[in-house]
């Protein structure tokens, strides 16, 4: 462990810098379009700090973190459907004042548990608490019975699958395959237009910084100290007198909730959720986004999510037909060279040069395992 | 003037939308040669939709936004579909949308140049009634929205004006590859005919699994009936693993007419000899040339012009025949019943005699 | 449901059930004893064991396009011809992944998932550069693609039986080269404790690799034997990923008799709901429960007592 008072002013100086770029220069430098995209790479941000939370200061490693993104996106789609559906503009369904997919599979009234989502304040509690519960019955089946490491990883994986099959399966009360889609207005805001776009950008990036004190503050908590010892070796802590198995449930139910939110601000930027965002293939690449960020890093999982998605994007623009390569090596390089990802190369070799305050050597800690 | 080609070339979906992709290029590289459109050059930027709707959307905004393409040949799913929707209303762009599909849907900046599905079904339910004497049916599909609203429409079908039975109804997780246990379901139920809406790979396990289980489709006890394998799909199945069935469609690559024997030799010498050509990639094929004809018709490459001149468009050189845009952006269309031969190719054995109308809120079928 | 069918009918559907279960399960073995030897064994979470086993699946379409060219004769017996070849394909992959990307990550169990999802990302567009984005189709010999009438009522596939004979004939042969070779031994030791095996003079590398390939040869072979019930695509392989994880870690991960046990019980839970219900809920309600037993029970159902 570096020393305290060093730390602080390099997470000072970091968050400077994020914030810097976040709200001065990626609004300056892009046009509506890729800032919106931008938008949505940060969407994901937020699960990736949950990930690190979890995975690289717990060990938990779960393969199923879209479905908490999906949670969060659902609960805010079933509030924005709602308002979009006034009885007004569905007059040509048989059952005007319905989702237009409920119509379309002969549903007659509004199933009761869609209903309280009419509201915007329950809308706004469901998005914590929801995932938050599914998360903790979960966690609480495995962590008491010490299900741990890739266990739990294929465990989460096959939940994923459960969770795409039953979306996609029930389409009357989901939208199927298609997602919840044409989503318009929030409390009569139209989410829409391009200045809207811009708005939701910045109380994205907002909830951001909420997001990432919250981790740092959790991570320097003793709690978070715990939490890392375990990691190291469970055991040794379990035998001081710890109860594991409750800290493992409280941080995989914070890094839910974190994905929770994501999901929210994603429907509300890119105006539809749909199951393909809470599957295993989604799920796989979040975890990537934090493995390229460091999965130490709560700042590096911000720059991942940013950097594998605008590689995605650029590569496939540019050699649509060959970026699958780019990607796959890319992950490949990322584990076998530079297990700390962004944030391990930064240590390692740009800040020694820095010599940003004393130049303590900083101990990059090694991959769990 | 530039157009814009938006399809998944990665990913699941891939699978399905090269055909169009190839289709599209084909259609816009013949327009140029006969001189472009209004006197220009038509040039495409195709866009990788990675058989994710996200994606799909945020793609469409590009193409709308950054690159201000006159008009979008693309999507192939519904879903992707849906997702791109509101990015072309908000926009204003033109998306020709080549895919056969469940309707339920008429927006004035999409032109679905592929059949909805009353227009699809219905003629083909008709005809198995009356030609072969079908009574029940077995329903089976790919679980998502197309089959089942598909189904729903063939039940209502079936049960209202048919006076025929369903005697099964069921879906199977898209890329499912085990389906022995429905085989012997429809075995206990003995339908006349088996109504299959199988998409993607499953597929493939489906028509193997059903030969191999002893169901000689040839022998037609019971008979097959699909909307959802053209001959790209028998590619990957294998003509003989699905020799007998009968499918409905619009088009099939056999159809006897001049056009049509045009585009399917100007197609294999671009793409290749063993090139196979389906419903969807004729269907592809025609958005660039409707674009053009409504783009000559109002003058002017704008898109509420395009639009405002589409209702009424007539392309007499469709490899399918005569097709003419309905006020409500689809096509009128003749449906048409192929027999699926061991080579991979359908033989035509029935043909509306009427262009069909589309109608994709059909009364009486909600 | 059953009324108006007489009772040799019913028994007829009830025994042709029987046999799409038991297919089903040797499927599911097929699927997963390559994986219960590299994951089993070796803890290698191998992400891109489906294309592995797509791998196989394209090696068989082009043996059969090779005969089908140069020797239509002896067609009928391609597939045993390509059956080896997706061995060798599959094994030599493997073996050269574990020497450029696992070797280096085993004391990381997490990180090859990583590292092995890419390779899964490359493996597909490998595939669709080299074959085209659609699916192949793979003509199967005629006399494979039948049935076998056994009474009026009952018919059973022919390539169902040929895929039980092949699950039940590698399960043979990975249980006497784990548990009766001097190769096995060896496998089980470095498993079981590492730096002594390697003290004790094996070649741990060597065993590792070998693991790995055959692991990975045994997929191929699989992949070989479902282009009879399946399909060949570049991304076909990732439909079968879920379903192999599930059924190994259900086993209890280090044994093999386990994977066979798991194997068994879920495609019997999902051939009869399936049967009963319509297919989607089939599958959702047997994930469920075998996630729901994975809770209860983390070792899966056959757990090797190891010292940690």
């Amino acid at each position: 462990m570096t020393k305290t008072s060093f730390l602080k002013r390099d997470e000072a100086v970091g968050l400077v810098i994020l914030a810097l770029i976040i709200f001065v220069v990626f609004p300056v430098m892009l046009d509506d379009f890729r800032l919106n995209l931008f938008g949505k790479y940060l969407t994901y941000a937020f699960v990736a700090i949950g990930l690190v939370l979890c995975w690289g200061a717990g060990g938990i490693l779960s393969l199923g973190q879209g479905v908490f993104f999906g949670l969060g996106g659902y609960c805010m789609a079933m509030f924005l459907k709602l308002e979009a559906s006034t009885p007004e503009a569905t007059a040509i369904q048989s059952t005007p004042g319905i989702p237009d997919f409920m119509d379309w599979n002969q549903i007659s009234a509004l199933p009761i548990w869609w209903q309280p989502f009419n509201s915007f304040a329950f809308t706004l509690v469901a998005i914590f608490v929801v995932p938050a519960a599914f998360a903790f019955v979960i966690g609480y089946a495995m962590f008491r019975r010490r299900v741990s490491g890739v266990y739990f990883a294929i465990i989460t994986q096959a939940i994923a699958a459960i969770a795409t099959i039953l979306i996609v399966g029930q389409q009357g009360y989901t939208g199927g395959v298609n997602g919840i889609t044409d989503l318009r207005t929030l409390m009569g805001w139209d989410i829409r237009p391009d200045g809207a776009k811009t708005t939701l950008y910045f109380v994205n990036g907002v909830l951001l910084f909420v997001c990432l004190l919250v981790a740092m503050a959790i991570r320097k908590s003793k709690f978070g100290r715990v939490l890392v010892a375990m990691r190291d070796a469970e055991d040794r802590v379990r035998f001081s007198g710890y109860d594991v198995a409750s800290f493992k449930i409280f941080i995989f139910c914070v890094g839910a909730m974190m994905a929770s939110v994501g999901g929210a601000m994603f429907t509300l930027q890119v105006g539809f959720m749909s199951p393909t965002i809470v599957g295993i293939v989604p799920s796989i690449e979040m975890v990537i986004f934090c493995a390229v960020g460091g999965r130490h890093s709560l700042m590096g999982a911000v720059y991942g999510a940013l950097l594998v998605n605008w590689a995605k994007t650029t590569f496939s623009e540019s050699f649509p037909e060959l970026w699958l390569f780019g990607l796959g090596a890319l992950f490949i390089a990322v584990v076998m060279a530079f297990p700390n990802g962004l944030a391990g190369l930064f240590d390692d070799y740009i800040k020694p040069r820095l010599r940003i305050g004393r130049a303590a050597p900083a101990t990059t800690p090694q991959p769990a395992e | 003037m530039q157009v814009g080609i938006l399809h998944s070339i990665s990913g699941t979906m891939s699978i399905s939308e090269t055909g169009s992709v190839q289709a599209e290029k084909l259609a816009i590289e013949q327009i140029n040669a006969q001189g472009g459109v209004l006197g220009r050059k038509i040039e495409t930027i195709q866009e990788d939709g990675a058989s994710d709707w996200p994606t799909f959307a945020e793609k469409a905004r590009k193409l709308l936004v950054n690159d201000k393409v006159a008009s979008v040949m693309g999507c192939w799913t519904s879903a992707s579909r849906k997702a791109v929707l509101p990015v072309f209303e908000q926009h204003n762009g033109m998306l020709y949308y080549p895919t056969f599909y469940e309707g339920l849907e008429e927006s004035p900046n999409v032109i679905y140049t592929g059949q909805e599905a009353t227009q699809q079904i219905i003629a083909g339910l008709d005809w198995v009634a009356r030609e072969k004497g079908a009574k029940s049916f077995y329903l089976l599909g790919s679980d998502y929205i197309w089959p089942r609203t598909s189904n729903k429409i063939a039940r209502k079908h079936i049960e209202d004006k048919l006076g025929g039975e369903v005697v099964g109804e069921e879906y199977y997780p898209l890329g499912h590859t085990q389906f022995n246990s429905v085989i012997n379901k429809i075995r206990l139920r003995k339908p006349d005919v088996i109504y299959a809406i199988v998409v993607g790979g499953s597929n493939v396990a489906f028509y193997k699994q059903l030969k191999a289980a002893g169901i000689d489709m040839t022998e037609e006890a019971p008979l097959l009936l699909t909307i959802s394998v053209t001959e790209d799909e028998i590619r990957g199945i294998g003509g003989e693993n699905i020799e007998g069935a009968y499918a409905c469609m619009k088009y099939f690559q056999s159809l006897e007419n001049e056009n049509n024997q045009e585009f399917v030799a100007a197609f294999k010498e671009m793409w290749g000899d063993d090139m196979v050509i389906g419903d969807v990639t004729q269907a592809a094929y025609l958005g660039p040339w409707l674009w053009k004809a409504a783009v000559e018709k109002a003058g002017s490459f704008d898109v509420d012009k395009v639009r405002e001149a589409s209702p009424g468009i007539e392309l007499a050189s469709a490899p399918e025949g005569y097709v003419k845009i309905h006020e409500n952006h689809h096509l009128w269309s003749k449906t048409r019943v192929g027999h699926a031969l061991a080579d991979g190719q359908y033989e035509v054995v029935f043909e509306t005699d009427d262009l069909v109308e589309p109608d994709p809120f059909p009364e009486g079928y909600q | 449901m059953f009324s108006g069918y007489s009772l040799p009918e019913l028994g007829a559907i009830f025994a042709m059930q029987g046999f799409a279960g038991l297919i089903l399960f040797s499927v599911f073995v097929l699927m997963a004893l390559g994986l219960a030897i590299i994951f089993g064994q070796m803890g290698v979470i191998n992400m891109a064991h489906g294309e592995f086993m797509i791998l196989g699946a394209y090696v068989t379409y082009l043996v059969s396009n090779a005969f089908a060219a140069y020797m239509p004769a002896l067609f009928g017996a391609y597939f045993f011809v390509a059956m080896v070849l997706a061995f060798c394909a599959s094994g030599f992959l493997g073996m050269a992944v574990e020497w450029a990307i696992i070797r280096h990550l085993y004391k990381r169990p997490l990180d090859t998932l990583l590292a092995t999802w890419g390779l899964s990302l490359i493996l597909q567009q490998a595939f669709r550069s080299l074959f085209g984005a659609r699916e192949v189709g793979v003509t199967i010999p005629e006399w494979m693609m039948g049935s076998l009438p056994v009474t009026d009522l009952i018919e059973i596939p022919i390539n169902g039986i040929f895929v039980m004979v092949l699950a039940l004939g590698i399960s043979a042969a990975v249980y006497v080269m784990m548990y009766k070779s001097g190769w096995g031994r060896q496998v089980r030791a470095v498993t079981q404790n590492r730096v002594m095996a390697g003290a004790v003079g094996i070649d741990t590398e060597r065993t590792d690799r070998m693991t790995f390939g055959i692991g990975c040869g045994v997929a191929g072979v699989a992949g070989a034997a479902f282009t009879m019930i399946g399909s060949t695509g570049p991304t076909s392989g990732q439909a079968y990923i879920v379903d192999t994880f599930l059924v190994v870690v259900f086993g209890g991960a280090a044994s093999l008799l386990g994977t066979i046990a798991s194997a068994f019980s879920i495609s019997q839970a999902q051939s009869i709901l399936e049967f009963f219900l319509s297919g989607s809920m089939a599958k959702v309600i047997t994930l469920l429960v075998v996630v729901g037993i994975l809770m209860l029970r983390p070792q899966g159902l056959f757990a090797m007592k190891l010292r940690k």
